[in-house]
């Protein structure tokens, strides 16, 4: 899958801030292909996250458009889009997100189910992402026993459980210790390795070394 | 079921505090529904029956009675009295234009008796001419009544084949009336015989406050229905302008009275239901808000997996309407529990006539209270509902809104 980003751009009104108009994300230009792990990096602040969901169908941009394999998504209906996202994405996002109603293995497999019943074949393919991310021990734990590396690690399961083109993570080892970094960057590069295009934004240098990518972003500005 | 559609239920039982909260208010909207409107039709099916057991445009009562007791009470509300006038009243009132049936009632209140625990009115009549209670004892007992035979009220701790005694005499229960909702499921009938039996022994007991009346030659007073091309008003006016010692009163103006606080009753009931509506739903609409507020990242969770707006807004309607279907069966219950079993507590608190409607009319009432309970639920989350629908989910997820 082939991911287009043409002068995207998002501003933001915040009173609180002295200015009404703020400029996340400045006119910003980006491609990203299949098998290819990148790596957009800097400062909190900096417009990484808000860039990452326009890219992931999440936060519908100012300007610019975004497109995945030559589809407008923002040109999509919310149904259309959910079903792309649902298919075709996988997003690992910021902070602890899971649905504290379910178990572990139910939280993995949420995404298969939103459009059908039968699975079967997703349980399979659980057990053996929660086998890769060390967490099969804890498949019918309920996410308020996990650690937060331990939840860390479900989230990114549930991302990927639909085997999807495009995976984006925003700072996925934001508080996690040097072990679970490891796991997960490793889990990302893996993945991108096996067809994905995975974009990771975080302020982790660590990454810089699985990625084959690096992107800089600063004051919203994305610098190759 | 899939895990997504069992999220609703999930949630709901993963928070019981909160689904508690909204359980206990939707009860609470369903109960006063339920109760409400059982106590108004109640009270509406009791003046109905009373009304249909009058069965008399006119009653004639002794003009001195009239003004010092309230005929009313005795004759609508279950107090136990009696009076007496001259028979000859009854030949003169007869006499009169526009009478079409005519039939003189008589009355006795026991001293005590053994059936019950309220001094009991029993109520003669004349089975040549009475027109008004006849047919619905025919109903229950389908021969004439004997001499010192009696039919009982429905609240009456008596059953066919006891033996009642009043005033020494022994009385034998040929029947038990249906429940009617008024005074009358707490009387005694008797035939004209037996009443002038019971009337002349209270008197050899020296028991009757009338003490030198003769039972053949009284009643106590004159049920007449206007004939053809007469109005009970003319009726009644005539009476009383032409028959001395007496007075003519409308029935159904005694039952204005009954009528008018029942309205009273009506409004009361409806504004408590009103109130406890318009503060139930205002609660419901803040506790859906809060609970979509805090709950916000877990929607935006949700959205990031592909869940469309509509999905999201269907899982808060869900929600809502399973605590709202929850509830309203818990008010049912409830209602049903303290008017069904209490219903002649109500009655008595009240102080009117009181007639549960039947098994079909208390399942209609059940299920308008249910839909009604699951409805307000379903509509105060609406609102949360099309507000998730619309969140940012970028924004939420960047801890902005």
């Amino acid at each position: 899958m082939i991911l287009k980003a043409e002068k995207l751009s998002r501003e933001f009104i915040r009173e609180s801030r002295g200015t009404n108009r703020f400029i996340a994300v400045k006119e910003t230009d980006l491609t990203v292909e299949g098998g290819i792990f990148t790596v957009i990096m800097g400062r909190s602040g900096s417009g990484k996250s808000t860039l990452l969901n326009m890219l992931g169908g999440l936060l519908e941009p100012t300007s610019g458009k975004v497109s995945y394999d030559s589809v407008d998504i923002y040109g999509l209906s919310d149904g259309e889009l959910s079903r792309l996202r649902n298919g075709s994405v996988g997003f690992i996002p910021q902070g602890q997100t899971a649905l504290h109603s379910l178990s572990v293995i139910e939280n993995i497999l949420m995404p298969y189910t939103l459009f059908r019943e039968d699975i079967t074949e997703a349980e399979k393919y659980a057990e053996e992402l929660m086998e890769r991310l060390d967490i099969a021990e804890l498949k019918n734990e309920m996410p308020s026993a996990l650690s937060g590396g331990e939840l860390r690690r479900m989230a990114i399961a549930r991302a990927v459980i639909r085997k999807p083109g495009i995976i984006f993570a925003d700072e996925p080892t934001g508080d996690l210790d040097d072990e679970n970094t490891e796991t997960v960057f490793g889990f990302l590069r893996d993945s991108a390795r096996a067809g994905a295009a995975v974009i990771a934004v975080t302020h982790e240098n660590t990454a810089s070394k699985y990625a084959d990518r690096v992107l800089r972003m600063t004051a919203g500005e994305l610098q190759g | 079921m899939s895990i997504f559609k069992s999220l609703p239920f999930r949630n709901i039982a993963g928070k019981p505090v909160r689904s508690f909260v909204l359980v206990l208010l939707t009860a609470l909207l369903s109960l006063t529904v339920m109760g409400g409107s059982l106590i108004v039709s109640s009270l509406r099916k009791g003046l109905d029956s009373l009304e249909a057991r009058l069965g008399a445009d006119v009653m004639v009562v002794p003009y001195e009675q009239a003004t010092k007791t309230k005929i009313e009470d005795i004759v609508l509300q279950g107090s136990t009295g009696y009076f007496y006038m001259d028979k000859t009243f009854m030949d003169k009132v007869a006499e009169r234009e526009g009478i079409g049936e005519i039939s003189p009632q008589f009355y006795l209140a026991s001293a005590s008796s053994s059936c019950c625990s309220i001094p009991v009115q029993i109520i003669g009549f004349d089975p040549e001419t009475d027109f008004t209670i006849s047919p619905w004892i025919k109903r229950s007992y389908g021969k004439e009544l004997g001499k010192l035979d009696v039919v009982v009220g429905n609240d009456l701790n008596a059953f066919v084949g006891d033996t009642l005694t009043f005033y020494g005499q022994e009385c034998h229960v040929a029947a038990k009336l249906d429940k009617t909702g008024t005074s009358y499921d707490t009387t005694v009938f008797a035939n004209a015989d037996t009443i002038k039996a019971l009337i002349q022994s209270s008197l050899d007991l020296k028991m009757n406050n009338f003490s030198d009346i003769d039972p053949d030659k009284v009643v106590s007073c004159i049920l007449i229905n206007a004939g053809e091309g007469y109005s009970a008003d003319e009726v009644v006016n005539d009476i009383n302008l032409h028959v001395k010692k007496v007075k003519a009163i409308k029935t159904k103006e005694m039952i204005t009275g009954i009528s008018d606080s029942l309205s009273g009753v009506s409004e009361v009931i409806g504004i408590l239901i009103a109130a406890v509506w318009i503060l139930g739903v205002v609660i419901l609409l803040l506790a859906f808000t809060m609970s979509v507020n805090e709950r916000k990242k877990e929607f935006a969770v949700l959205r990031v997996m592909g869940a469309s707006r509509r999905k999201l807004a269907a899982i808060v309607l869900q929600e809502a309407l399973i605590t709202g279907i929850i509830g309203g069966i818990a008010g049912v219950l409830l209602g049903l529990l303290i008017v069904l079993p209490f219903n002649s507590v109500i009655e008595e608190t009240l102080k009117l006539p009181f007639l549960l409607p039947g098994a079909g009319g208390i399942a209609v009432y059940s299920a308008a209270a249910l839909i009604a309970a699951a409805a307000a639920g379903a509509a105060a989350s609406g609102i949360s509902a099309f507000r998730i629908s619309r969140i940012d989910t970028g924004l939420i997820l960047r801890g902005e809104n």
